[in-house]
């Protein structure tokens, strides 16, 4: 959570119900769960870890004044580790799908490259899964687990297509889609 | 000249006047093309693909479907032509020769394992084996001989007689197999062997693959499933008909156990 509020302060200052707005409207149904109060929580620890500062209060028309966050030089230094640190074997979807939105936002790092080095990683885990699932059979307990070890990434990887498909699709990010 | 095995005795080679292999890659594109269409309708379905696949290697060609991973294979295979580019099998330049001697070539040289088996179905599973011997010119004893020691290969001794309609699609898939070696090719081509079969047929088929990978067959894989690539020595990715990616996989660089993501 952190790692992504501080990812969408990148593109520039901004204040708790403009970054829970992009956040949902990144994670669609599945933010339901998000609660108001968490993106507020997670600025202030960002605050007092020196991450972001707080920049200004704005006055809103109606409702309470606007705290507005701006991002540290630590910040953004973490920003930067967080895109670029590999995924894990037991990578979260929506971490992952995240990851991306936020490198498109603030131009820190180009999705494609995100989805391209993520495929790496799944396909040396399946082929070291995968010859494992061949040389002990799905008839032991221990194929069986293996298999399912396999079925996971091979799942992952497949989202990965869509994930390079619409990315791709939204370019100016480069790389896909056209011939090369 | 080469002979693998040394099956063939007497100074006779199955693949004639074919250069010497050790000397550089199996089988080599470069700069390949293929377009179809003309005008609106044209398409281009391979595009400027260089690849090297040195003697031994398992090679998958992934991608999503209409990427041109099979017209790939058949450029490489020498079912179809490029419209630019050259292919070269076994240190010898195949896009340019005429059609028999093309043909003659594509019998010896090179194995194709389809989707769909492609078996015909009057003939029993030890006769299509055969066929492609008899078509070489091999006797029909030379050819019984290695129909017979390809199907214990592949684990089907017994089925020798049934017909393809009383087989499973993996057993089909199987003596497709052994049919493709049964001229010992230099390369096997394989399009998408494992698109039809259940998951424990297609895990005989992996197994299979494995074994002849380990007997130093060259092979490529033209597939969309991440799941028999990763079987391979090398993935390459295709997008709109050109390389995207191409990357070795090695196993046992890594350990089993940091897929369960327990490590911390």
């Amino acid at each position: 959570m952190q790692d992504v509020v501080l990812a969408l302060l990148v593109k520039g200052p901004s204040h708790g119900y403009d970054l829970r707005g992009r956040l949902l409207a990144a994670l669609g149904p599945l933010g339901e769960t998000l609660n108001a109060g968490q993106v507020y929580v997670t600025l202030t620890r960002l605050e007092k870890a020196g991450l972001a500062v707080l920049e200004r209060e704005d006055a809103s028309a109606r409702g309470p004044r606007r705290k507005v966050y701006a991002l540290t030089g630590a910040g953004r230094e973490r920003v930067a580790g967080w895109l670029a640190e590999p995924a894990g074997p037991r990578a979260d979807v929506a971490e992952f799908h995240l990851k991306l939105v936020a490198a498109a936002e603030s131009g820190m790092a180009e999705p494609l490259a995100l989805v391209e080095a993520r495929r790496r990683e799944l396909r040396r885990s399946l082929a070291e899964a995968q010859h494992a699932v061949l040389a002990h059979g799905t008839d032991s307990e221990a194929g069986l687990l293996l298999e399912g070890v396999a079925l996971r990434l091979q799942a992952d990887l497949r989202w990965l297509e869509a994930c390079e498909r619409t990315w791709s699709a939204r370019a100016p990010y480069g790389k896909g889609g056209g011939n090369g | 000249m080469t002979t693998r095995g040394g099956r063939w005795g007497r100074g006779l080679t199955r693949r004639g006047d074919l250069g010497d292999v050790a000397a550089g890659p199996v089988l080599r594109a470069v700069g390949l093309s293929r377009v179809y269409g003309q005008g609106e309708g044209r398409v281009v379905a391979v595009d400027g693909v260089d690849l090297d696949i040195p003697s031994g290697q398992t090679l998958a060609v992934t991608g999503p479907s209409g990427c041109g991973k099979s017209t790939l294979l058949h450029l490489l295979g020498g079912l179809d032509r490029p419209d630019e580019g050259e292919v070269w099998l076994g240190g010898r330049r195949i896009d340019l020769l005429g059609e028999r001697a093309l043909a003659r070539l594509r019998r010896r040289a090179v194995g194709f394992v389809h989707q769909d088996f492609h078996l015909m179905d009057e003939l029993t599973a030890a006769e299509n084996v055969e066929l492609p011997a008899l078509l070489a010119g091999d006797s029909p004893r030379t050819a019984r001989r290695r129909a017979a020691a390809l199907l214990d290969r592949v684990g089907l001794a017994d089925r020798d007689r049934h017909l393809p309609s009383e087989l499973s699609g993996g057993q089909r898939q199987r003596v497709a197999i052994a049919r493709a070696l049964v001229n010992e090719p230099l390369v096997v081509l394989a399009d998408e062997p494992t698109g039809n079969l259940d998951t424990a047929a297609t895990h005989d088929v992996l197994r299979l693959f494995a074994d002849l990978r380990a007997t130093g067959q060259t092979l490529v894989l033209v597939t969309h499933d991440e799941r028999v690539a990763a079987t391979a020595d090398r993935v390459v990715s295709l997008r709109d008909g050109a390389s995207a990616e191409d990357m070795p996989l090695a196993v046992g660089g890594s350990q089993l156990g940091t897929l369960l993501g327990w490590e911390e």
